[in-house]
């Protein structure tokens, strides 16, 4: 079947279901949460009608097991939740880890600590990037667009399958909520076909029995296992690196580092001042862009931070810039977000 | 002379040495699953998920696909599988602990959702793996490390009959409780493994089993006491039997 591309004006949620049945995915498990309920919903009847299964999942414990289970057994798999149910899945994200089993997480963002609330908000940037028990990475997508919720959640998959590890979509309240004009592709094959996994479990036939596990008692064994993973987590750090640089040259006189729908709001700002602001966009949150944030901090006057929390990402930039001291920070947590005149009047009050 | 075989080891069962200790009760639920699973001549569409607990080795002694599963989500990952690979033959295999304390949010809606996998629960009244600690399933009176003075009902509840318990759900096909303490009970509990696989086979729904089964180690008893304590003790108040048995 040939590619078909098709305009659509669509919700974030939704651009992340037609991305999970474009890409083959044929298991979903989720559970209700605000702001991503229209993903479940929409998929209780299209993943379905695509003879794939539907599991309205008891809990997010039982949401992301169920992904690791059908994983398990060679399928492409996907839960999407918002903050409060990633927390619960990331003892299930560790084991993917650890087992080496594909499948793409989706976390539609809300303001937080506790129940939070259900406005927008970028505060599991922590839980996304340095996520739960145990030493892995997983990569995380964070898109600025409806577009970019459609293709960056089809391209998780064969993430997911090249790397056996799981992937998370880090989005937030307003992109799953808000609509725009996108380009979907009818008909793209999967990279890696179900097919293909020999390691996955689907009854021994003419062979022993294979096992999937992230126990290894032996002494020695589970340090062996981690120095895998980690040679695994630096091709993935070479290979899968994104960002965006935006008005980035080499007279800027400033740069702003933001990411998602912050980096969109942000992007009007530099639009609106007179001043040349440069701004890179960590389009892979993991593996985070360093090496390009330190060229581009290196001549300006300062660097902007900009996020919907109260400074997670900072730190990574923080690591990235030479002379951190250059580093002005402006957060809005707990669902509160920036508009560009807001950011437009932090960046010219700075000298 | 004409020799006739008639014995010998299951295929399934890989011929490693288990790690479980002398008298336990897995290493013979083990070989009882083998010789079914033989028996049905399923052996090359099988998918065992293994628990978090002694039995997490499993894997390495069966010779079929299994799977490692987060504590309690045993039978999540056997849905999953079951799901995506509807031909195949699933099972959980769990403890106590597993089943019927940090997964029993897990077992109830597997079970209520009246998945069509196979559930092997393995009841010895502790958690073997860490050291003895007390069970849902540890009995009233019954000392662990973390019951030194005996369970009593107002400090940690009641035991759980977790078989009675899921007969009350429509989706739950066929409930059986049985022993391995001598050669008649390890019969009849071969014959309920093997009921329980071909209700899957048959696609008759959920089907489960539970096993009473010793653990001299931490019981501080010798094998042919431990047995003695189910036949007397945790019979007594776990009935052995048939629960509930729904033909297609």
């Amino acid at each position: 079947m040939s590619v078909n591309t098709e305009k659509v004006f669509i919700k974030g949620n939704q651009a992340i279901v037609e991305a999970a049945l474009d890409a083959n995915c044929r298991f979903y498990a989720g559970y209700p949460i605000t702001p991503q309920n229209e993903i479940p919903e929409m998929m209780s009847k299209r993943m379905r009608d695509a003879g794939g299964v539907f599991i309205q999942a008891e809990s997010e414990l039982i949401s992301i097991n169920l992904v690791l289970g059908a994983g398990v057994a060679g399928a492409r798999a996907m839960t999407t939740s918002s903050s409060p149910g990633i927390s619960l899945m990331q003892e299930g994200i560790s084991y993917m880890a650890g087992c080496e089993i594909p499948g793409v997480i989706v976390n539609v963002q809300r303001g937080g600590p506790g129940l939070g609330n259900i406005a927008p908000s970028q505060s599991d940037y922590f839980q996304a990037t340095k996520p739960g028990h145990g030493d892995y990475r997983m990569i995380v997508l964070a898109p600025h667009n409806i577009q970019e919720m459609y293709d960056f959640s089809f391209e998780a998959f064969d993430l997911a399958d090249k790397y056996r590890n799981p992937v998370m979509i880090l989005a937030d309240g307003l992109l799953g909520q808000m609509m725009e004009n996108i380009e979907l592709k009818r008909g793209n094959k999967p990279k890696y076909p179900d097919k293909d996994k020999k390691w996955a479990l689907t009854g021994a036939k003419g062979r022993h029995g294979q096992k999937i596990l992230s126990l290894l008692m032996k002494p020695g064994g589970l340090e062996a296992h981690n120095f895998d993973l980690f040679e695994k987590y630096k091709n993935m750090e070479k290979d899968e690196l994104r960002f965006e640089a935006f008005n980035i040259n080499e007279k800027n006189e400033y740069l702003i580092v933001a990411f998602g729908t912050v980096a969109r709001i942000a992007k009007g700002a530099v639009k609106k001042s007179q001043r040349n602001i440069g701004l890179i966009r960590p389009v892979t949150v993991w593996p985070f862009p360093y090496e390009e944030i330190k060229k581009a901090a290196k001549n300006v006057k300062k660097v902007f931070v900009f996020e919907m929390n109260m400074g997670q990402m900072l730190n990574d930039v923080k690591i990235a810039v030479e002379d951190s001291s250059k580093i002005e920070f402006y957060g809005r947590p707990g669902g509160g977000v920036p508009t560009s005149e807001e950011l437009y009047s932090f960046i010219n009050k700075v000298k | 002379m004409e020799e006739k075989k008639i014995y010998s080891r299951p295929k399934s069962l890989r011929d490693v040495t288990m790690s479980y200790c002398p008298g336990c009760g897995h290493s013979t639920v083990h070989k009882l699953i083998a010789e079914v699973v033989d028996e049905l001549g399923i052996r090359e569409k099988m998918v065992g998920v293994a628990p978090v607990g002694c039995a997490v080795f499993a894997y390495d002694f069966w010779d079929f696909d299994v799977t490692e599963a987060p504590h309690g989500r045993t039978p999540v990952v056997a849905t999953a599988i079951k799901r995506v690979l509807p031909e195949n033959i699933v099972f959980s295999y769990q403890g106590d602990g597993d089943l019927a304390s940090i997964g029993m949010a897990e077992t109830l809606h597997t079970a209520n959702r009246g998945e069509n996998i196979t559930v092997i629960f393995i009841n010895n009244a502790n958690y073997g793996m860490t050291g003895g600690q007390l069970a849902p399933t540890t009995l009233i009176g019954q000392q662990t490390t973390t019951s030194p003075m005996g369970r009593d009902a107002a400090n940690y509840g009641y035991p759980i009959k977790v078989a009675e318990l899921l007969s009350q759900l429509e989706g739950v096909k066929y409930l059986e409780r049985v022993k391995v303490t001598d050669a008649p009970s390890t019969i009849k509990a071969k014959k309920a493994i093997k009921k329980a696989f071909l209700n899957q086979i048959n696609k008759v729904g959920y089907s489960f089993v539970e096993v009473l089964s010793s653990c001299p180690t931490n019981w501080g008893m010798e094998p042919t006491e431990s047995n003695k304590w189910i036949d007397e003790k945790m019979q007594e108040y776990f009935p052995i039997g048939k629960i509930k048995d729904v033909e297609k």
